[in-house]
C-alpha cells in the first residue's frame, strides 16, 4: 500500500496502485495515475473510456466485462491496449478509479 | 517503490538452485523476496465476515501489530483443532521423513527452496506442535525437532502457507497418505485467528458473503452480463437462448464460478453452457443468490467455507428444484464432493439426479445431489444426444490440464477427456507423470492468483508449463483445455510467460463451438469471434 499526494488531496493506493477508496477519485487523480501507467496525456478517447467505466460502475457496482467494455465503447481490445498500455483492468479501470476485482479473474 | 520487473524465463529457470543450504532449516530465517507473496487482507473485509483480530498491516512491516496474548490464541487454536480433526493429529504424528514428497511440489520444483518441500512445510507447524503437545518436544526441545512459537515462526508460517496451493499432489506420493493440504488449511486457520489473511482471499470471501459471489457481481450486473452473451450467441448462431434467473419450480439449479460470467476466456465457456442447455431444452435456472460455485472461504477456515457453501442447498430448497448441476470449477468440486454433504446436508429435499435427456441416474451424486457438468455432457454424448461437428475445432491442437481438485478430490479423469475428444479431432496428452492424479498445479490455486506475487506464480506454474511446452514442441499443441475458473484466469499469464502461442479454454467452449444447434445459421466464427477453419474472410 502507498499514498500519493495530488494537489491538497492525499490518496491511498493498494498494492497494485488501485484507489483504496473509489470515492477519492478526481480528474486530477486520473491525470496523476495516467502518468504512472505510461500515458503522457489523457485525450478524448481516454476520457470516453474513463467516463463510460465510471458510469457503468455507478450503475452496476462492479467493473464491466472486457467484452462489454469493447461493445459499449466501440474500442476493440487492441485499441484499449493502445490507449491504456497496462490493459482494460490494470490500465483503464485503475485510472477510472474502480476497485480491483478479486477472485477467479 | 520501484516497480518490480519479472525476470526473463531463462533467467528465472536458471536461478533455481536445488543444492540444499549448509545450515539446518530452523537456523535459516524467512526472507520475504519480492513478488513471491500476496498482499495482506484488508481490515474491512475481515470485519464483513466477523473474523477475529481484523487490523491493518503489511507483510513488509517489522511489527505485524499482533494482538496481546497471540501466542496463547495460536496454541489454543492448535489444541482445539487437534481434538476436532483426527486427520490433523494423525498427520502431525505419523510422518517418518522418508522424503517421498520432497520433490513432488511444484513450488519446490520452481523455487528450490527446501521449505517448499511438503515435508518441511509441514514441519514448520509440526515443530510447534511437538514443543507444546508432545512429551519429547517439551523435554528435549530442539533435539526432538521442537521449537518455540515466536513472531518469526509466525511470519515463516504466513510466507509458506500462502506458498502452497493445497493441490495435494504430494499426498499422492506419501506412503502414509499425509495430506499436506490439510496442514496448510490448519496453518491458514491459525493465522486467520490473528487477522493474518491475504487480500486476494479475504476480498472474495467478503464479496461472496455480502453480494453472492467472489467478484461482487450483484443480481442486475449478473443478468446484464448474461444478456450480453445471449446477444453474442445470437450474432454467431442466429439462435436466441433464453435462460431464467431465480425461477421457482425449475427442475435443475445451475451453479458455476463467478469468473465464468466475468473473466476472459471464462465467458466463452459460460456461453457454451447457455448454448448446450438451450439446445437440450433443459428446465434449469440460474440463481443470483447462490451465484458462486467456488468457495474462497475454504482458503481461510472450514467454518467460513461452510457458511459460504450453505447458500447452494438453501437456494435449491427455496426454488424447489430436484437436483443441482455444477459448472467448470476446481476447488468448488473438492468442497462439494468431500464436505458439502456433512457441512450443510443432508439434502433430503432433493432427488438423486437423473438426466432428463438420457434417463441416466447419477448414483455417484446420490448424497450430494450435485452433478459435474462434464459427467452430464459425457453422458449426453455417450447416448448420442448431441449433433457435433468437431472439424470446427480443427485449427486447435488441444491438451487437457487436470485441475487439481476435480482430479485428486473426486477422481474426475475420463469424463472431460471423453468430452474433449468428441468435440476436437486433435488431442494430445501431456506426459504421464504430469496428468490425472499426478497432475501439476497451475501454481495459482487456493487464492494465490493475485498480481503482486507474480514471480511465485510463474515459479509454481513452471512444472505444468514445462509439460505443456513438451506437447507444444512435439505435437504443435496450441490450446490448453481445463475445467477450472482459476485455470482460465491464471493460465493465460503462465502460458504467455513460459510457452507463448498456447491459448487457454474451458471445455464447454470447445463443446459449444462443435455443437450443431437445431435451426442455426451457417457459423463463420467461433465464440470468440474468430474465423472458423475454412471460413476465413467470409465477412
Amino acid at each position: 500500500m502507498s499514498q500519493i499526494t495530488v494537489g491538497d488531496l492525499v490518496v491511498e493506493l493498494d498494492e497494485d496502485g488501485f484507489l483504496e477508496d473509489h470515492k477519492q477519485w478526481t480528474v486530477d487523480v486520473a491525470n496523476y495515475l495516467a502518468k504512472t501507467e505510461e500515458i503522457e496525456e489523457l485525450g478524448e478517447e481516454h476520457w470516453k473510456m474513463i467516463n463510460y467505466l465510471r458510469e457503468y460502475f455507478d450503475q452496476f457496482g462492479v467493473a464491466p466485462m472486457v467484452r462489454k467494455m469493447c461493445k459499449d465503447t466501440g474500442f476493440d481490445q487492441k485499441k484499449i491496449y493502445e490507449l491504456f498500455p497496462a490493459g482494460p483492468g490494470k490500465g483503464a479501470c485503475k485510472i477510472a478509479g474502480l476497485p480491483k476485482p478479486t477472485g477467479c479473474v | 517503490m520501484a516497480k518490480y520487473k519479472l525476470p526473463k524465463p531463462g533467467e528465472l529457470s536458471s536461478s533455481i538452485n536445488y543444492n540444499p543450504p549448509a545450515k539446518d532449516w530452523m537456523d535459516i530465517p524467512v526472507e520475504f523476496k519480492p513478488a513471491t507473496y500476496p498482499a495482506a487482507a484488508k481490515e474491512k473485509d475481515l470485519l464483513t465476515v466477523g473474523f477475529p483480530n481484523a487490523h491493518q498491516w503489511t507483510p513488509e512491516d517489522e511489527d505485524w501489530n499482533l494482538p496481546d496474548g497471540w501466542e496463547d490464541t495460536v496454541i489454543k487454536g492448535i489444541e482445539e483443532r487437534l481434538s476436532k480433526y483426527r486427520s490433523f493429529k494423525l498427520f502431525m504424528d505419523v510422518c517418518v521423513r522418508c522424503g517421498a514428497c520432497a520433490d513432488k511440489c511444484h513450488f519446490y520444483i520452481g523455487t528450490g527452496d527446501p521449505k517448499n518441500m511438503p515435508v518441511v512445510r509441514a514441519e514448520l507447524l509440526r515443530s510447534v506442535y511437538k514443543r507444546y503437545f508432545t512429551k519429547a518436544g517439551k523435554v528435549l526441545g530442539r533435539l526432538a525437532g521442537a521449537r518455540d512459537l515466536d513472531a518469526d515462526v509466525l511470519k515463516e508460517w504466513w510466507y509458506y502457507f500462502f506458498q502452497c496451493t493445497e493441490c495435494r499432489r504430494c499426498s499422492v506420493f506419501c506412503p502414509y497418505g499425509i495430506d499436506t493440504a490439510e496442514l496448510t488449511i490448519m496453518g491458514r486457520e491459525l493465522l486467520n485467528l490473528l487477522g493474518l489473511n491475504i487480500n486476494w482471499i479475504a476480498g472474495p470471501v467478503a464479496a461472496c458473503y455480502s453480494k453472492g459471489n467472489h467478484l461482487g457481481i450483484e443480481p442486475h450486473a449478473l443478468k446484464s452480463n448474461i444478456e450480453l452473451m445471449i446477444d453474442d450467441i445470437e450474432d454467431i448462431t442466429g439462435i436466441r437462448v433464453n435462460p431464467t434467473f431465480n425461477r421457482k419450480g425449475a427442475e435443475i439449479l445451475f451453479v458455476t464460478p463467478s469468473g465464468d460470467y466475468m473473466g476472459e476466456p471464462g465467458i466463452y465457456t459460460c456461453m457454451g453452457y447457455l448454448m448446450l442447455f438451450h439446445e437440450l431444452g433443459l428446465d434449469y435456472t440460474w440463481s443470483t443468490y447462490a451465484s458462486e460455485g467456488g468457495n474462497f472461504g475454504f482458503f481461510t477456515s472450514n467454518d467460513m467455507a461452510k457458511r459460504l457453501n450453505s447458500k447452494i442447498y438453501a437456494e435449491a430448497k427455496r426454488l424447489g428444484v430436484k437436483w443441482i448441476l455444477g459448472g467448470e470449477c476446481g476447488h468448488m468440486w473438492r468442497v462439494l464432493n468431500q464436505y458439502m454433504d456433512t457441512w450443510n446436508g443432508p439434502a433430503d429435499f432433493l432427488e438423486v439426479p437423473v438426466s432428463p435427456i438420457t434417463g441416466t441416474r447419477f448414483e455417484n451424486a446420490k448424497s450430494t445431489k450435485m452433478v459435474h457438468i462434464t459427467e452430464f455432457t459425457a453422458d449426453l454424448i455417450k447416448h448420442n444426444k448431441l449433433k457435433l461437428d468437431p472439424s470446427r475445432n480443427d485449427h486447435l491442437r488441444v491438451t487437457f490440464h487436470d485441475s487439481c481438485n476435480p482430479a485428486r478430490g473426486m477422481g474426475l479423469f475420463d469424463e472431460p477427456r471423453y468430452v474433449i475428444k468428441s468435440v476436437c479431432n486433435n488431442f494430445f496428452e501431456m506426459p504421464e507423470n504430469t496428468i490425472r492424479e499426478k497432475t501439476f498445479c497451475c501454481g495459482s490455486g487456493s487464492g494465490l492468483n493475485a498480481t503482486e506475487n507474480m514471480e511465485e506464480r510463474m515459479r509454481g506454474g513452471f512444472p505444468r508449463a514445462n509439460a505443456v511446452k513438451y506437447v507444444h514442441d512435439k505435437h504443435g499443441v496450441n490450446m490448453l483445455a481445463n475445467i477450472c475458473a482459476v485455470d482460465r484466469a491464471a493460465f493465460p499469464a503462465l502460458m504467455d510467460y513460459w510457452v507463448p502461442g498456447v491459448g487457454v479454454t474451458g471445455t464447454h467452449e470447445l463443446v459449444a463451438n462443435a455443437l450443431v444447434m437445431k435451426g442455426e445459421k451457417e457459423r463463420t466464427t467461433n465464440l470468440r469471434g474468430e474465423d472458423l477453419p475454412g471460413k476465413e474472410g467470409n465477412e
